[in-house]
């Protein structure tokens, strides 16, 4: 049978992409902001974002991502597919070992995703329906048979989404109960060796670490600091190394970027490319009126909000897929600032003034701010509004019980539209209690039909033009008002070297960065 | 100590259980009221999740039990002094007040102290210049600490002494990283200390002053001070041994009410220098629903409140020996 071959060529290549210029310098001590506080670093049972920040220096996927999320090989050396795009055979590394110094093979990765991650990883979990079964032929080899070709199998190998996980310490257990989830034991660079609750944790060198030569750095500590402000001066007084994007105020920014020493990225971000939106209920009110949605879109000055509020880092997003996720179609027509095309559509659909609740996200200053910033937008062209404030527990309730007009939000994208694009529009993911499908109540059975052929679509041609279509029909629908592609700087002092090398750089981060002194 | 007294702080002491008792009954209804649930924040923070997820979590947390059985459950533990897991750390509620006890304690027991010292004797010198330029420069002073913003004044003291002069260190508790011991150790928590004791510090001094020279001055005023004037005593002995003594009581009243609050009276003092106390651990536990720690943490705190009632009376009579404990 002819096989595709993927992987094997890239293998013995090294991953980073920035060259070295440099001979990377061994040694030293990284001092990193987590905020908040992760409830653990279990990464496969917790998808928090500070668990996958420590978590993913210390458990591995199979394979790391590019910034143009091309897989490379990690945990797995080479991968292939067979013709009918159905069979999935990957090879893994040998030599490499748990932290606890068993050998790490095929059994452990059956084990993680066809027990473990099945049970507890609600993400995944959607898309191992697509997995018929998983097999080890031998201790190196790993077999899985699809049911269907599901396009977007080669992007679920980060360690976010599919970590690996010991089998021997795992299997046969309550794994939420397991003590190993207090003192997490993986492959990666970094072993676990303290978490002062409330203080700080610590992570140091893994000495046996399966790629040579890596890690460079000693000792890596995340320090909790509740205030935003705090963490900024953590930073401005040298304390703090490394602000991982999201964990100032924007409003600091500028005035951190501009310090002595202080580099900033928006990489490390592309994976996930997180996406913000308003939600509109399009089940009662003036949101339920296809035209009244229009009018929002247009009523909005959103490069006002990106240079205002978000430093002019972001871009303004176009439609439900982000520039940066796989089959982005940039065709899409454009709802550029037009106040005036707004009131006309509200005249047209014969608003009567009913007042639309606009509810906050408790998601710190910025947040807040664009609240106004859209209110003052609504009401310029006629639309009353009031803000609704709450706090994450009430905003999750209230998104998940249907409970608002217009509310905020944003959502990672995954990379592919079947992980992090479709789950917003589907009209099958419509549940009450959960912030997280489709809170808005978009009813388009063409949309479903698209959406559910292009996961399955063999091969990628045929996804791009089945994906075109349901983005072109979305954009006109306007279920949600699409705000932002969001990027978060991280900001870092520029003794760290190579500190964002993969399309999810904010959580593997310190694998493969050194300090230059 | 008399038998009656100790019959009478026996007698306090049970009324004191069941005060907790029916606070935390309350506290478990209280707590509910509010919007959402820990399941849901969790998930929420996680960015993604389904039903399933969901279910598991608040099976997990015994939150898919009518409320009645939750409060019995709850009740039940509590008597036999368990105060169940937290659901965010998967800890024991006890162990982690306990782990965070130390930072609390020593951090407000400092700025009690200190504020209390401060307070007292800055009240006594505005009391013993009246009028003069000494009293008006405490007297303003004090207002502008009692005035401002505990967070604001947080954040200014850690820009000055933090980032402009380099002097002290703006978070944490101790330096990371460093294994030391002894007095080293003593000396790098010390220096942590400085700050987040002195912002929390200065505004109670500012309560202490205030109320120690409007008290001394008062006293200052009774029929029993002239006649020690009379009789030719030394100034400085009236307003120690005559005035102090008895102006003192609304400063322990005072005191005793702010002892009470020793546990879970830093929050802000302690999210601006991420202290890693109980303060801030309740306040994380209250947005992130936590129930079973937020509990714990007010029903510690409300123990606290209840002990130092006590104690505050018992203090009474060492400084008025005219005034019995008694029902």
């Amino acid at each position: 049978m002819k096989k595709i071959i993927m992987g094997a060529v890239i293998a013995c290549l090294p991953f980073t992409s920035s060259a070295y210029a440099e001979d990377p310098q061994e040694g030293g001590t990284i001092n990193v902001v987590v905020q908040p506080e992760p409830p653990s670093l279990m990464i496969g049972m917790y998808s928090n974002a500070t668990t996958q920040q420590v978590g993913g220096n210390i458990f591995e996927g199979l394979m790391r991502y590019d910034k143009d999320l091309n897989p490379h090989p990690l945990l797995a050396t080479a991968w292939e597919n067979s013709e009918d795009g159905k069979t999935w055979t990957f090879h893994l590394k040998e030599g490499v070992v748990w932290h606890d110094g068993k050998p790490f093979t095929s059994a452990d990765v059956v084990f993680s995703i066809d027990k473990l991650l099945r049970e507890t990883n609600a993400r995944l979990r959607g898309s191992l329906a697509f997995v018929d079964s998983i097999t080890a032929p031998d201790d190196y080899t790993v077999v899985f048979q699809l049911n269907q070709p599901f396009g977007p199998f080669i992007r679920l190998f980060e360690v976010g989404t599919t970590p690996m996980l010991p089998k021997h310490i795992y299997a046969g257990t309550d794994y939420k109960l397991n003590p190993a989830n207090h003192h997490p034991i993986g492959t990666g660079p970094f072993v676990f060796k303290e978490w002062k609750k409330g203080s700080f944790i610590h992570l140091a060198k893994n000495e046996n670490y399966h790629v040579k030569g890596l890690p460079h750095i000693d000792e890596l500590y995340w320090h909790v600091i509740p205030d935003a402000a705090s963490r900024s001066v953590a930073f401005e007084t040298g304390k703090i190394d490394v602000l991982p994007g999201g964990s100032v105020e924007n409003f600091d920014v500028p005035r951190l970027t501009e310090l002595d020493n202080a580099c900033v990225t928006t990489d490390g971000w592309e994976f996930f490319s997180p996406h913000a939106w308003l939600w509109l209920n399009n089940r009662q009110g003036p949101t339920s009126d296809k035209r009244f949605r229009q009018a929002v879109m247009y009523s909005m000055d959103r490069e006002f909000a990106k240079s205002v509020l978000w430093n002019d880092y972001g871009k303004i997003a176009k439609g439900p897929v982000g520039s940066k996720t796989k089959f982005y179609d940039d065709s899409l027509p454009n709802y550029e600032y037009n106040p005036e095309k707004a009131k006309a559509l509200l005249a047209e659909m014969g608003y009567d003034g009913t007042p639309v609740r606009l509810m906050a996200m408790p998601y710190g200053e910025t947040w807040q701010r664009w609240t106004e910033v859209i209110k003052q937008n609504l009401e310029e062209v006629g639309i009353k509004t009031q803000i609704v404030s709450t706090d994450v527990a009430g905003w999750n309730q209230k998104i998940g019980d249907w409970d608002y007009d217009i509310s905020f939000t944003y959502l990672y994208q995954y990379g592919d539209p079947a992980l992090g694009v479709s789950r917003t529009y589907l009209s099958n993911n419509i549940a009450k209690g959960s912030p997280w499908n489709n809170a808005e109540g978009y009813v388009n059975k063409q949309v479903d039909q698209w959406f559910n052929e292009a996961a399955v679509a063999f091969p990628d041609a045929k996804r791009a033009e089945l994906y075109s279509k349901a983005q072109h029909q979305i954009v006109e629908d306007v279920p949600v008002a699409w705000l932002m592609e969001l990027e978060f700087p991280t900001i870092y002092n520029c003794k760290v070297q190579n500190l964002v090398d993969s399309a999810i750089g904010v959580n593997d981060a310190f694998g493969t960065a050194w300090i230059k002194q | 100590m008399s038998v009656q007294t100790l019959l009478y702080i026996g007698g306090r002491l049970v009324k004191g259980a069941a005060v907790l008792l029916v606070i935390a009954i309350f506290n478990f209804f209280l707590i509910r009221m509010a919007p959402g649930d820990p399941a849901q924040v969790l998930a929420g923070e996680a960015g993604a999740t389904d039903a399933i997820f969901l279910q598991q979590l608040r099976e997990q947390f015994g939150l898919d039990q009518p409320l009645y059985y939750q409060l019995w459950i709850y009740v039940s533990n509590l008597m036999q002094f368990d105060m169940g897991i937290t659901y965010r750390q998967q800890m024991p509620v006890f162990d982690l007040i306990m782990d965070r006890m130390p930072a609390t304690l020593l951090l407000t027991g400092a700025a009690f102290l200190l504020s209390l010292l401060l307070g007292i004797l800055a009240g006594v010198v505005a009391a013993a210049k009246h009028r003069k330029w000494a009293d008006s420069a405490i007297t303003v002073a004090a207002l502008i600490f009692y005035a401002t913003p505990l967070f604001w004044l947080a954040m200014m003291a850690a820009l000055f002494f933090s980032v402009y002069l380099e002097w002290l260190p703006s978070f944490g508790m101790q330096t990371v990283g460093q294994d030391l011991t002894g007095w080293q150790k003593v000396t790098d928590i010390a220096l942590h200390l400085i700050l987040p004791a002195s912002t929390l510090g200065l505004f109670f001094t500012a309560v202490y002053a205030r109320m120690m020279r409007t008290s001394m001055i008062e006293t200052s005023r009774l029929d029993f001070v002239k006649t020690a004037k009379a009789k030719g005593m030394k100034p400085s002995r009236v307003t120690t041994h005559h005035i102090l003594r008895n102006a003192l009581l609304p400063v322990v009243t005072l005191a005793g009410l702010q002892a009470g609050q020793l546990i879970g009276g830093a929050v802000l003092t302690e999210t601006v220098f991420a202290w890693p106390g109980i303060g801030r651990l309740m306040f994380e536990a209250l947005f992130q629903r936590d129930y079973n720690l937020l509990l714990g943490v007010f029903f510690v705190s409300s123990a606290m409140v209840v002990i130092f009632n006590l104690i505050t009376d018992v203090i009474y009579c060492v400084v008025d020996p005219r005034i019995e404990l008694s029902k």
